[in-house]
């Protein structure tokens, strides 16, 4: 178990004031002049030694992504942060609490990764439904603005930096990160084309990085407490603490920064009181938000919480969103539900995901209640398959996964009802 | 060059070059539905996807990816093929199997494609999507539970036309393409959208349910509703065009055509001239017009006996053939009486480079500033405009003398004073003497002016023409304006001369703007294909045959000769023009030296040899500016009044009609209802 003094999000719970006093009291805004001092590459190179890997759910190793920024602008072009807080996966809400209990962490991060990536601002893109946290960030931000923490000559540093806070619309779809690009230049919310990626054309065409809020929020702390203490966490390659945020049948649904590689069993015992029904009730975990395939029970149990644990049992941390899944649940629903999701949030440019995810959810809700035949249960694989790895962005595959874990851990579920539904269907018509 | 390998076949592509246009210069074949060389890349039907080493190990859209150095691409691969199987499943499972009363049937790339990539059958069996029709206007059809939302009538709009007027609503499956507000799209290029939607959601709404494809003769012409000369394909089917259609030429059209080109083909079988005329003289229907024979019709011209006092006067829309076997015929009988400029202006055409679009359609797209002097470019030459928005778009600074209209790019108004081209305020005349490729284009609204002479000082001010560039532009909206200047169809004075000679005959050639009361004392002989302006006043009537209905050689603005074909037969005892004009020579017993359409045009050849070969007409360089000229007045207002209505074809076709009162009055209509 974590200790708390290895706690990056003191007030992760709110037991204190956000604002930037009690801030200042926990650590935030502590000279951060002399960690820009550091210089952009020195601050780029302890990002990658820290070995943090991106906690927006594909895993991009930060402190590289940041290395693909232009060193300097040939052509006037200025390069830009987009803080991407348009947390909207299903079973995610991390972002949440570090904008509502800890806005001046991700403040601070913004001003000192935006330095070491040379941005001239932040935009900070946040979900249109946190309205609260909306409110409480731009107050956040003004008062940073108001201490000259931000601004021009931020934080004495002698580095002009602004940040500014977007609020979407509402669409899943603008997570992604060209998408989201899109949404800020006032345009519909769909993904672009890579290449050009957006470290060499982005936002308004300039170079622009888009990071996960934790990603960023957690950067000062590194910077502070150094890349080998962050790096003593988890396994290799798999280095650091993270927000866990642990939902559905467990005694106590809670989010919480732990150690990566934590055994599930551990982070389900330790803080979340168990399983309802106790250890053998447990059916299924989803372990990183809706859009990876669900794990069962027996692989689940043992396995370490990081990207490459996940990985190896055919699954993915995501974002860490533990989606847990005990007897009661209605499995076929549980993942037919989450396909009308991906069909409601699809953004309609490319046609696999826009035809696609329509399909795939009809054929869950068959399969839901079994009219279906029992061939078409690998017809939708296949579709699924047609859908993975054919679009512009990983809206398809996202869209894809859950059902192909499905087929593959609980197809004799599926046929299960299939053949009983028809059963009734058959003595019916006698 | 960068060097890739197409199936194993080894090619050196261009520099730029796109994974897709690698594979077609290999000559493999990559389906698409998106992809459209004119317009931006959008990737979004994932139908061209190919297998690219190296990379991730999924198919990529070969649309979307450069070819670099060393890529290995397979578009051969079980990989590809199944990709593209599930794409087109995808499209096909919400596409409805209307293809028996699609219009698009016959042409539609979906159905070409599915043919050629699709699986056999569907293994989709719940219910279709439908999504409800949206109004586009009277020209373009929709019927969008068809769409495949591939977004080229999107792009187009936004990219070529520059009118932000389509788009797309919603998301995901419920994502529907609809103009704004569900307004009719009104801009002069939108049936464009016709020809790039790939199915049968944007449709023809004149042409819907009219003939298949496979029915329809393909003649190739040249376009007459204007002076681009775009190249078109005239579709006909027994004696009737079914429709107009763009030809791709990069110098002219691109691939574009105004809807005027492509819709006022219904105006040819309505109002025509079919039979012969003549005015009564005397009795009960006296000053009306009678139907006669050809023989009565000639010998009462006979009886005139003009000898050499007739004249000819050319309409907008008459090729060079019947221009020069009426010039023959007045040569024949002592007279050069020629005039096409039938509004009366009077510039100076002793210099043929004074009056042509000297730099090309296709080379003003490389202009960086650019000065139009009383030019409504969009509705003179939409396609012209198109050109210019392309300039704008790489950098090109745009200034306009004249009323204000919508440029759809940012231009800059100097007012309405033509004194201005000699007095330019000095942040413009900055520009220009920066610019590398500086330009003026003078429209009619400028030449009426007499502002030519000014226009040519400002070309010798700001020098433009220089080494391989030449900005010196006139923009003609007649037809047949650049080839009568170069068969002398023009007076020192205009009209002006044409009338003080006070002809016995007047033979107009089609001319329907023309203020025939000068002429009320004379024998006035209209050979024309419609019933319009100049036959009302006629006192002899000839009918003669529209564009589509002869041979004939047109010259567009920028001086490029070129040829357009018979499509049809003309209707009733409408003839072609130069047969008439030949048989008028029997009667007015002359010689004009011609007895079939080869042996005039090589008279007319050997007479103008730039005629004789399709291409830009060699006119020599502009002539010496005089250092004097200025130029004075206001531009009030622009030559056309109506785009919809501009010739007698388009003001007997209904469709134009409906455009006009639609799309140009439908505010005013609106306001009257209320």
């Amino acid at each position: 178990m974590l200790a708390d003094k290895d706690r990056i999000f003191t007030n992760l719970y709110g037991f204190q004031d956000w604002g930037l006093k009690a801030a200042q009291q926990r650590g935030d805004w502590d000279d951060t002049k002399a960690l820009i001092a550091r210089g952009h590459d020195n601050i780029i190179e302890e990002v990658k030694a820290s070995g943090l890997r991106g906690r927006g759910g594909a895993g991009f190793p930060t402190g590289l992504k940041w290395s693909f920024m232009p060193k300097e602008s040939k052509d006037g072009r200025p390069s830009f942060l987009v803080i991407n807080a348009d947390e909207s996966e299903p079973g995610s809400c991390k972002d949440r609490e570090i904008i509502r209990h800890d806005p001046h962490k991700l403040i601070e991060g913004a001003l000192v990764s935006g330095y070491a990536m040379r941005a001239r601002a932040a935009y900070i893109y946040i979900r249109g439904e946190y309205i609260r946290e909306a409110e409480t960030l731009q107050a956040a931000i003004d008062e940073a603005y108001d201490a000259g923490l931000i601004g021009k000559n931020a934080a004495k540093s002698g580095y002009d930096f602004d940040v500014f806070l977007h609020r979407g619309a509402g669409a899943y779809i603008c997570g992604e990160e060209t998408a989201m690009i899109e949404s800020l230049e006032g345009k519909k919310g769909q993904p672009r084309l890579k290449p050009p990626f957006p470290a060499g054309a982005g936002l308004y065409g300039c170079p622009t990085t888009v990071n996960n809020v934790e990603s960023i929020a957690v950067v000062p702390t590194i910077l502070r407490r150094g890349a080998s203490w962050f790096a003593s966490f988890g396994r290799e390659n798999n280095k650091g603490t993270k927000l866990f945020q642990i939902s559905g049948h467990v005694n106590k649904p809670c989010v919480v920064e732990e150690a990566l590689s934590i055994p599930f069993s551990e982070l389900i015992e330790k803080h979340c009181g168990g399983i309802t029904g106790g250890k053998d009730n447990l059916l299924a975990v989803i372990p990183g938000g809706s859009s990876v395939p669900l794990v069962p029970a027996e692989q689940i149990w043992d396995a370490p919480m990081d990207f490459d644990g996940l990985k190896d049992l055919g699954s993915g941390l995501g974002t860490a969103g533990v989606i847990v899944m005990d007897k009661s649940t209605d499995i076929v629903r549980a993942i037919s539900r989450i396909s009308y999701f991906y069909k409601h949030e699809s953004c309609g440019q490319c046609t696999p995901c826009r035809e696609g995810t329509g399909w795939m959810w009809r054929m869950m809700e068959r399969l839901r209640t079994g009219d279906a035949a029992i061939e078409e249960i690998d017809m939708l694989q296949q579709v699924t398959k047609q859908v993975e790895g054919h679009t512009i962005c990983a809206l398809g595959d996202a869209a894809a996964w859950p059902i192909q874990g499905l087929i593959r851990h609980f197809r004799p579920e599926l046929e299960r009802r299939i053949e009983e539904h028809n059963a009734q269907f058959a003595e019916a018509a006698e | 060059m960068p060097k890739v390998t197409v199936d194993g076949q080894e090619i050196e592509v261009p520099e730029g070059a796109t994974v897709l246009q690698a594979c077609e210069l290999a000559g493999k074949e990559i389906p698409r539905f998106c992809y459209h060389e004119r317009l931006s890349i959008a990737g979004n039907c994932r139908m061209c996807l190919v297998e690219v080493k190296p990379g991730p190990p999924k198919p990529q859209a070969s649309c979307a990816l450069p070819a670099t150095d060393g890529q290995e691409i397979r578009t051969d691969t079980p990989m590809v093929k199944t990709a593209r199987e599930g794409v087109m499943e995808f499209l096909l499972i919400n596409h409805p199997l209307d293809c028996p009363i699609c219009d698009q049937g016959g042409e539609c790339d979906l159905q070409d494609q599915s043919i050629a990539y699709g699986r056999g059958a569907t293994r989709y069996t719940m219910n279709k999507r439908a999504v409800t029709e949206k109004y586009m206007g009277p020209l373009i059809k929709t019927i969008m539970t068809r769409c495949i939302h591939c977004t080229r009538c999107v792009r187009f709009s936004e990219e070529i036309a520059g009118v932000d007027e389509i788009g797309a609503l919603g998301r995901g499956e419920d994502m529907e393409i609809t103009t704004y507000l569900e307004q009719a799209a009104e801009h002069e290029l939108s049936a464009n959208v016709i020809d790039l939607c790939p199915v049968g959601a944007l449709t023809s709404r004149p042409y819907a349910f009219e003939a298949r494809p496979w029915e329809l003769k393909k003649t190739l012409s040249i376009d007459v509703s204007d002076a681009v000369g775009a190249n078109i394909r005239l579709d006909s089917r027994g004696r009737e065009v079914m429709r107009a259609l763009p030809r791709i030429n990069d110098d002219v059209n691109e691939e574009w055509i105004s809807d005027k080109a492509r819709y006022q083909i219904d105006g040819l079988s309505r109002r025509r001239l079919d039979k012969v005329f003549m005015r009564q003289k005397s009795g009960k229907g006296r000053g009306k017009l009678q139907e006669a024979s050809w023989d009565e019709a000639f010998k009462a011209i006979a009886k005139a006996k003009p000898g050499k006092d007739i004249a000819a006067i050319a309409g907008d829309m008459v090729d060079c053939e019947t221009m020069f076997a009426a010039k023959a015929l007045l040569k024949a009988c002592g007279s050069t009486l020629l005039e096409g400029r039938q509004t009366g202006m009077d510039y100076d055409v002793s210099n043929l480079a004074a009056v042509n679009f000297n730099s090309t359609f296709a080379g003003i797209e490389t202009a960086d500033a650019i000065l139009i002097v009383g030019s409504h470019i969009r509705w003179e030459a939409p396609l012209v405009n198109v050109r210019l928005r392309k300039a704008v778009k790489r950098g090109a600074k745009v200034f306009v003398v004249g009323p204000f209209w919508d440029t759809t790019y940012p231009a800059v108004f100097l007012g309405d004073e033509l004194s201005v081209l000699g007095d330019l305020p000095d942040e413009v005349a900055e520009v220009f003497n920066s610019a590398e490729r500086p330009a003026i284009i003078m429209g009619g609204a400028a030449l009426a002016q007499g502002a030519l002479g000014a226009g040519l000082r400002f070309a010798d001010q700001f020098q433009l023409v220089r080494d391989g560039w030449n900005g010196f532009n006139v923009l003609h909206f007649s037809a047949a304006r650049m080839g009568g200047l170069m068969l002398g169809y023009a007076q020192k004075g205009g009209m002006k001369d044409i009338v003080e000679a006070k002809p016995k005959v007047v033979i107009s050639l089609g001319a329907d703007e023309m203020d025939f009361e000068p002429f009320a004392d004379t024998l006035k002989v209209y050979i024309g294909h419609h019933g319009d302006k100049g036959a009302h006043a006629a006192d002899i009537i000839l009918p003669g045959a529209s564009y589509a209905e002869k041979d004939g050689t047109y010259v567009n603005t920028e001086g490029r000769v070129q040829f357009a074909e018979k499509a049809v037969f003309a209707p009733g005892d409408a003839r072609e023009d130069w047969t008439i004009l030949r048989a008028l020579a029997d009667a007015l017993k002359v010689e004009v030296g011609f007895d079939s359409f080869a042996q005039l045009q090589s008279a007319m050849i050997a007479e103008v040899p730039s005629l004789g070969e399709e291409g830009l007409a060699d006119l020599g360089g502009l002539p010496k500016a005089d250092e004097k000229a200025t130029a004075e007045g206001t531009i009030s207002a622009y030559p056309i009044k109506d785009f919809y209505l501009t010739n007698p074809i388009a003001r007997a076709s209904e469709v134009m009609h409906r455009c006009s009162a639609e799309l140009l009055h439908g505010g005013e209509l609106a306001e009257a209802a209320e």
